[in-house]
């Protein structure tokens, strides 16, 4: 209530009042400096990247997708996304509905540890799995050989090391709409006689549709993109374990610049997709509810900026007009 | 906000809540909602076989090395020149994010300029942008021979190959960390208050250090542990353009690489344990932090 009124009041001040903005000039400087240092810092590498890609031509930028090994690459990092994205789909769902639909003691320790692999180096999450798996240093060294299991430098470490780094993405995402959401309707479906599922499927899900899908592309993209941890545990055998990132290392430091620039410009198209469709999602949220009274925004990029802990367990109802 | 509780309490049980103590009322509630076994028995297996058990390796295997191996490991001079690197780099890089990503947050959300919109969107592109990806366009424009590398070798600036280079790559991948973290609170900032100041007789410039910068230090400061947290970790945007001279520039986790392929596990193990240990106090201080930006933010509403 009180939020809605300071909005209203907000938005009657004219926007260009001398006495709390600065001098014209001041602004354009401003403007002048943010604008170049983002150009310099931001535009500028993913431009380079196209135009590296065409540098001799269209031809030979798609002569690189004839090449055994690159088509090898991709349908590799499809497999690691195809296999990592559900698995964390589920998890994430599990994980919200348990963090925003009970109160328990311990919560805020659950979600410090779904946290954890935001801030551990993408290196080190390669390393543990090593540590477990490794044939010859492992934990499970033994048993692996016996029955001759390969896990690291095969498909099943590449496809662990991914779903540990793009664990908290989807979770992260539906906690704070789920939250928002409060727990009014699930009681109303089940006081209505509705049995668990159908209330998860026909009142949560369609309501948090929005978080999951920008979950969901977040996790993709980080699972196609991930380098670090994948170099760690992939041993980077060409046409085996070579995800695409890692194929465009291995042509970078051959020398062929423009095959890795061509495969890269397809990561960064998938980068730009992800921006489009974030912004999409924005939109499409920030219609649906300007007439709620949400103050927060729930879509910022990098999950785990937003303070998640520090939010308050039961969020103030939404005001209904 | 009185309605909004009552109607939290009405809406949440036919219970009166004045009657049942929260403790039992917690529990009636975990009753109703159903699933809690389920996803919470869900949730902590998949934590555990994924995340605790793996994290926990390295502190197992660390504590088997014995003491003298393990300082022996974590102080070589490759192991401290690489700190030495990263910690420092990665200091500069967040400072000038929280510098500029103050300034870009400033025009994102307190102007109006054609192209805002799209600037706003471009924000977010290190996050979205794969680093193995960021890491060669990186070094394309600022090599030698690169579009800006060419220009700015002749000045003395030698941009890749250089801690130079890993600050400018650390910079690219920690700039939307500070822009996110500040352009909420910027945008719910009281400007009232301003207005309070200005018609008091202050200056722009008072009202702007005086007023302005106080309010959103907490805010800067975790946009600044963050993208720091997120630069001493970075690895794939980092070894394209860093050149990995020995002693000079290499990181920690191109470190932890190098003795991963040498079969130097214990070495690997320790000097990842003291990197772990670092983030972890990190993500503590960003937490702290983040707790203090919102009792700011809820103090002014």
């Amino acid at each position: 209530m009180a939020a809605i009124l300071s909005r209203v009041r907000h938005d009657t001040y004219p926007k260009t009042d001398n006495a709390i903005t600065e001098p014209r000039l001041i602004r354009w400087l401003l403007i002048l400096v943010a604008i170049s240092f983002l150009g310099l810092f931001l535009f500028m590498p993913l431009v380079a990247v196209f135009v590296e890609a065409f540098k001799q031509g269209t031809k030979l930028y798609f002569a690189t997708f004839e090449d055994k090994y690159a088509v090898d690459a991709i349908l590799l990092t499809l497999k690691i996304a195809a296999i990592s994205v559900p698995l964390n789909l589920v998890f994430g769902l599990a994980a919200a509905w348990v963090i925003t639909k009970f109160s328990y003691r311990g919560k805020s320790l659950l979600v410090t540890v779904l946290d954890l692999p935001f801030a551990v180096s993408p290196v080190i999450a390669g390393l543990i799995f090593v540590l477990i798996f490794s044939t010859t240093h492992g934990w499970l060294a033994e048993p692996l050989k016996e029955y001759n299991i390969r896990i690291i430098f095969a498909l099943p470490g590449i496809a662990l090391a991914t779903v540990f780094i793009t664990l908290p993405f989807i979770a992260r995402e539906l906690v704070p709409v789920m939250q928002a959401q409060g727990k009014d309707e699930e009681f109303a479906a089940l006081t209505l006689g509705a049995g668990g599922w159908r209330t998860f499927f026909t009142v949560t899900l369609p309501n948090v549709k929005w978080g999951l899908f920008y979950g969901v592309i977040l996790c993709n993209a980080r699972a196609m993109g991930e380098f670090g941890a994948v170099a760690v545990v992939s041993g980077n055998i060409k046409g085996r374990t070579s995800t695409l990132p890692l194929y465009i290392e291995t042509l970078y430091n051959e020398y062929n610049g423009v095959a890795a620039f061509t495969l890269a410009s397809i990561l960064s198209l998938l980068a730009l997709l992800t921006l489009v469709l974030k912004n999409f999602v924005d939109w499409r949220v920030a219609k649906s509810r300007n007439n709620q009274d949400l103050n927060l925004s729930l879509f910022t990029f990098p999950p785990f900026t937003r303070p998640l802990a520090a939010l308050p367990h039961e969020h103030p109802c939404p005001q209904h007009p | 906000m009185i309605s909004n509780t009552s109607r939290e309490d009405t809406g949440d049980r036919p219970i009166p809540p004045t009657s049942v103590p929260k403790r039992r009322r917690e529990r009636i509630n975990r009753r109703v909602i159903p699933g809690f076994g389920l996803t919470m028995g869900f949730t902590l297996t998949y934590l555990t076989l994924l995340v605790l058990i793996p994290l926990s390796a390295v502190f197992i295997r660390t504590s088997g090395m014995g003491w003298d191996d393990f300082w022996k490991a974590i102080s070589s001079p490759q192991v401290v020149s690489a700190y030495k690197v990263t910690f420092g780099v990665s200091f500069y890089a967040a400072l000038t994010n929280a510098f500029f990503g103050f300034i870009v947050a400033w025009v994102l959300t307190r102007y109006q300029f054609p192209g805002r919109k799209l600037v706003d969107a471009l924000v977010d592109l290190p996050f979205a942008l794969p680093t193995a990806v960021a890491g060669i366009a990186l070094t394309a424009l600022y090599a030698p021979n690169g579009w800006l590398g060419q220009f700015l070798y002749p000045l003395g600036l030698e941009t890749a190959y250089s801690t130079t280079g890993i600050f400018i790559a650390l910079t690219f991948i920690g700039l939307p960390f500070v822009v996110r973290t500040l352009q909420p609170v910027i945008e719910v900032f009281d400007r009232e208050v301003e207005e309070a100041g200005a018609s008091l007789g202050a200056s722009r410039l008072r009202v702007f250090f005086t007023i302005i910068v106080p309010a959103l230090i907490p805010a800067m400061l975790t946009g600044f542990a963050l993208a720091f947290a997120r630069a001493i970790g970075e690895y794939g945007s980092v070894i394209f353009i860093s050149g990995n001279q020995p002693m000079k520039t290499e990181i920690v986790p191109l470190v932890i690489v190098k003795f991963l392929e040498n079969y130097n596990y214990p070495q690997a193990t320790a000097v990842a344990c003291v990197m772990l240990i670092a983030s972890f106090v990190l993500l503590l201080i960003v937490n702290i932090l983040q707790r203090w930006t919102e009792s700011i933010g809820q103090a002014r509403s």
